[in-house]
């Protein structure tokens, strides 16, 4: 018999158990070579089994050693529920059960490390916008729209919109010509694909959301964005006709800027957008993170760094203050596409984001193009656990707050609110984004959604969520050469369009029964809620 | 729905022709109330064209208000038109004790300012008596405006009108324009100040139908201007933004349909002016209407126009002789007053046209 130390780790430990029935088992091997996180192995069992044949009782003892397949009991190799050995067992003989006795969390900060995951916050994932009913419906005096048959502008502005007074707007005759330039504005499709940078995702997924971007432009008219994220694009890409499609994002790391500026004088087309992060709702106040492990040769090559964990800081460094610093970065980020493409801002949301909103709606220069909120379930590709799950803020009040802090000054619509963190968490993106349009959104932005779509399975209940390690079983979140082939590129890039147009279809299911040809901006009297603290936070009615 | 309706004429006409332009389109609904819009007055009123003349419905302690108030803003009344009411037992009407349609002088300091500042004062006046009157309970005030009456009333129109005797047909009271309404709010409460048309410093404007986008334009006017007060109808809110897009802004009023029902991008894109239309569209989107409706409205100038929803949802016609243009939501109602008619010349204004009448009945038409 072994030994046992109260202190050792077993399998009982750990947050999830391999549920493994021998007897299905062909020893074919596929489960452990599937498991990227080496949580489970071949091994020998002995077996001790007694018989009897006979009329009368003669029972005989025989001994055996049988090869099995057994979950390691190790904390650096737990396995993390991801499912890939029950997809690929043949006999379904094995499959992971999430253990609600885990000790994980009191076991696993070894060290005196915190403990590091990806995904989205595992606490906090109560959804308020399914409190929200889209309750005014169209009868009689004022008839719905039919959603097939009608004609919708489905388009949000991405820019610096004026005053109406602001306008250098001056008669000539009959007509109104503009005397100079204005801030642009793109006006694009009101989903954003957000940003999630080459280096948090393989080059394979990156590729894949950047093919479905390019196909539902180019085939369906739909004029969707995708943001870089912080990590520099590849060359070829800034210098084809595709970069149109793509919003450059600039984070405090400022990674791949080097080659972005290189790039410059060869780009044939601005691109969409410049998306400044200043923080990001899945781990506000803190930099954005790239483990060693993920930064492979071609992610050096990016972002002109050496094999190292990579954390940007916690915020953009400035001589004076990040005011400072921000401002400086909109000027010249303004000045080096010569003030044709719009800058916009991306923050987590936060207690404080209504003062950091009037602050950019006051600023006198004009510049801020978009105030991008990103609440607590954002998804990350890499995060301490701790940010993850305990610090953030909800995106709905937020959102709501910060409209109509513009609304009490008379400028809503003038820096175009884009929400995002959590929408489209239980796979309806439609409503949601319907949702807050309604409370004051111009637009929303999806990312951990896209990886869903592309395979990743994780989720909020701590399914895998093991986007750091570089081990990600569905290739997705690693730059493991072996592993980012199980990604399927074309596959991954259809199930984007496929969600893209039903979601469209959505839309307009959802905006012809309010009767509405446009986007219902503010228009919070078409929600209500049977809750009667949202109601009164959010102000909208109270139904029952 | 609303039945709205407006005649236009180049000689005064008694206000007894709109009600005959209202009551055949009574049909199916519940006919509340009489509303109108009088402007370019004759008859009592024909000598005081420059002066600003104050419209109140109030109580007698209201009307005492009224005479403080405007005593200590140095306006002087220099006449007054008191209606020879009847008071039939059994007329359908919510009267109120006290019907004032009162001409001003300006206050002596105000005698050699600009058009714009006297605007200005008589609106902060009006608004002034409106709160004054609120707080107290005690009347409702419509217009204070040279040359322009409104009357405003709840019930039936037909008793409305014999209870202010607008059936019997004199030169006391008459006008070359006048904007007529018969119905009062059927959404929500009953409220005199619900009633179309509206009018805010010199333009008057009446919508039946409904504005889905009445939340998201009422939050938005709210900040525009001191005047975009109420909100107690969603068609006040064609009012403000037709104000607002001629008087604040002062921009060619075919931008006016650009602002309410913009283009779709698509047919910007195509347009040569689709920069200038690309930032009206950014930068007024929150004076967007959606719903279905159609506009009446009577300019400073005198001019009036009509125009629908960009969905084409709610009808309207136009009809003339040589002397005398109507518009109303339904076409009976024409039928009714102009019955010999060409009616091949009537208008039926598609969903994206305007249609605009100066003051020699010169219809001007366009398509945004």
């Amino acid at each position: 018999m072994e030994t046992v130390k109260m202190q050792d780790v077993s399998v009982i430990d750990l947050p999830w158990k391999i549920e493994y029935q021998s007897d299905r088992c062909t020893m074919c091997g596929s489960c452990v070579a599937t498991c990227t996180f080496n949580a489970i192995e071949a091994g020998v069992e002995r077996r001790s089994v007694t018989v009897s044949t006979g009329h009368q009782p003669s029972p005989t003892q025989r001994h055996s050693a049988v090869p099995v397949i057994r979950q390691k009991a190790s904390l650096t190799n737990a396995c993390v529920g991801c499912g890939m050995c029950e997809k690929v067992c043949p006999n379904r003989a094995i499959r992971p059960i999430r253990n609600l006795d885990s000790r994980q969390n009191l076991l696993a900060r070894t060290g005196g490390a915190t403990i590091k995951r990806g995904g989205r916050t595992n606490l906090n994932s109560d959804r308020t916008l399914d409190k929200i009913i889209v309750g005014r419906i169209s009868q009689m005096t004022d008839p719905a729209l039919d959603s097939e048959r009608h004609t919708f502008d489905i388009l949000a502005p991405f820019g610096r919109v004026l005053s109406p007074k602001e306008l250098p707007l001056a008669a000539v005759g009959n007509d109104l010509k503009l005397t100079t330039s204005t801030p642009p504005v793109n006006w694009i499709y009101p989903v954003i694909f957000s940003d999630m940078s080459i280096g948090a995702l393989s080059t394979r997924a990156w590729e894949a959301i950047a093919l479905a971007t390019a196909y539902l432009n180019e085939k369906h008219n739909m004029p969707i964005r995708m943001c870089s994220g912080e990590g520099g694009m590849p060359v070829k890409l800034m210098q084809s006709e595709y970069l149109k499609y793509t919003i450059l994002q600039i984070a405090s790391g400022h990674f791949g800027w080097n080659r972005i500026i290189k790039a410059m004088p060869e780009m044939k087309v601005d691109p969409a957008g410049i998306l400044i992060k200043i923080g990001q709702g899945a781990k506000p106040g803190d930099g954005g993170l790239l483990p060693a492990a993920k930064v492979a040769p071609h992610v050096q090559a990016i972002r002109g760094v050496p094999k190292a964990d990579l954390m940007s800081p916690p915020n953009h460094q400035g001589l004076y203050s990040i005011e400072e610093s921000v401002q400086k970065m909109f000027l010249s980020m303004n000045a080096a596409f010569k003030f044709r493409v719009p800058v916009a801002i991306k923050c987590a949301a936060s207690a404080t984001s209504v003062s950091v909103y009037n602050n950019l709606l006051r600023d006198p220069y004009k510049i801020c193009g978009g105030f991008f909120l990103d609440g607590i379930q954002g998804g990350t590709g890499a995060a301490n656990e701790v940010s993850l799950d305990h610090t953030g803020h909800p995106i709905v009040s937020k959102v709501r707050e910060c409209y109509l802090a513009a609304v009490k000054q008379g400028s809503q619509g003038q820096i175009p609110l884009w929400a995002g963190g959590g929408v489209g968490l239980t796979g309806n993106a439609a409503a949601d984004a319907f949702k807050l349009l309604c409370l004051g959104a111009n637009g929303v932005f999806l990312g951990k959604m896209l990886i869903q779509l592309c395979g990743c399975i994780g989720n909020e209940q701590g399914r895998c969520n093991s986007c750091s390690t570089g081990k990600c079983p569905t290739g997705i979140c690693t730059q493991d050469p072996h592993l980012v082939r199980r990604l399927d590129i074309d596959k991954a890039a259809q199930n984007i369009v496929d969600y893209m147009l039903a979601l469209d279809a959505e839309l307009k299911k959802l905006m012809a029964p309010i009767g509405n040809s446009t986007l219902p901006v503010g228009r919070s009297d078409a929600l209500v809620t049977t809750d009667k603290a949202i109601a009164d936070k959010l102000n909208i009615q109270y139904a029952c | 729905m609303c039945r709205i309706g407006a005649i236009k004429s180049k000689v005064p006409f008694h206000p007894s022709k709109a009600l005959y332009l209202m009551l055949p389109q009574q049909e199916g609904h519940d006919n509340s109330g009489f509303a109108m819009v009088m402007q370019d007055l004759y008859g009592r009123f024909a000598e005081y064209k420059d002066k600003p003349l104050l419209s109140v419905a109030c109580t007698q302690k209201g009307n005492k208000l009224i005479e403080d108030f405007m005593d200590n803003n140095n306006f002087n009344p220099v006449y007054e038109w008191i209606p020879n009411i009847s008071k039939r037992p059994g007329l359908d009407i919510k009267a109120m004790p006290y019907y004032i349609f009162r001409a001003y002088d300006y206050p002596e300091h105000y005698a050699d300012t600009t058009p714009e500042a006297k605007a200005e004062l008589l609106l902060d006046i009006r608004l002034a008596l409106r709160e004054l009157l609120e707080k107290a309970g005690q009347g409702y005030v419509y217009s204070f405006w040279p040359d322009v009456l409104t009357l405003k009333e709840i019930g039936d129109p037909r008793d409305i009108a014999e209870y202010f005797g607008l059936w019997k047909e004199t030169d006391e009271l008459t006008a070359k324009n006048i904007v007529v309404q018969c119905r009062q709010n059927t959404n929500y409460d009953i409220v005199r100040y619900a009633a179309h048309p509206f009018f805010l410093q010199g333009y008057t404007l009446c919508a039946n139908g409904e504005n889905t986008f009445y939340t998201k334009n009422k939050e938005f006017q709210k900040s525009l201007h001191r005047g975009y007060i109420g909100f107690e109808s969603d068609s006040q809110n064609f009012l403000y933004t037709l104000h607002y897009v001629l008087h604040e802004l002062k921009w060619p009023i075919k931008y006016y349909k650009h602002v309410i029902t913009p283009l779709p991008f698509a047919e910007i894109t195509t347009r040569s002016d689709r920069a200038e239309l690309t930032a009206i569209r950014q930068s007024l989107g929150h004076l967007e209407i959606n719903g279905p409706n159609t506009i009446i409205a009577m300019l400073p100038s005198g001019d009036m126009m009509t125009c629908c929803d960009s969905k084409k949802l709610r009808p309207v016609v136009v009809g003339r002789d040589e002397n005398t243009l109507a518009i109303a939501s339904e076409v009976c109602g024409i039928n009714t007053i102009l019955p010999d008619r060409d009616k091949t010349l009537d208008i039926y204004p598609n969903e994206r046209e305007v249609v605009l009448i100066n003051e020699r009945l010169e219809v001007e038409r366009w398509k945004q």
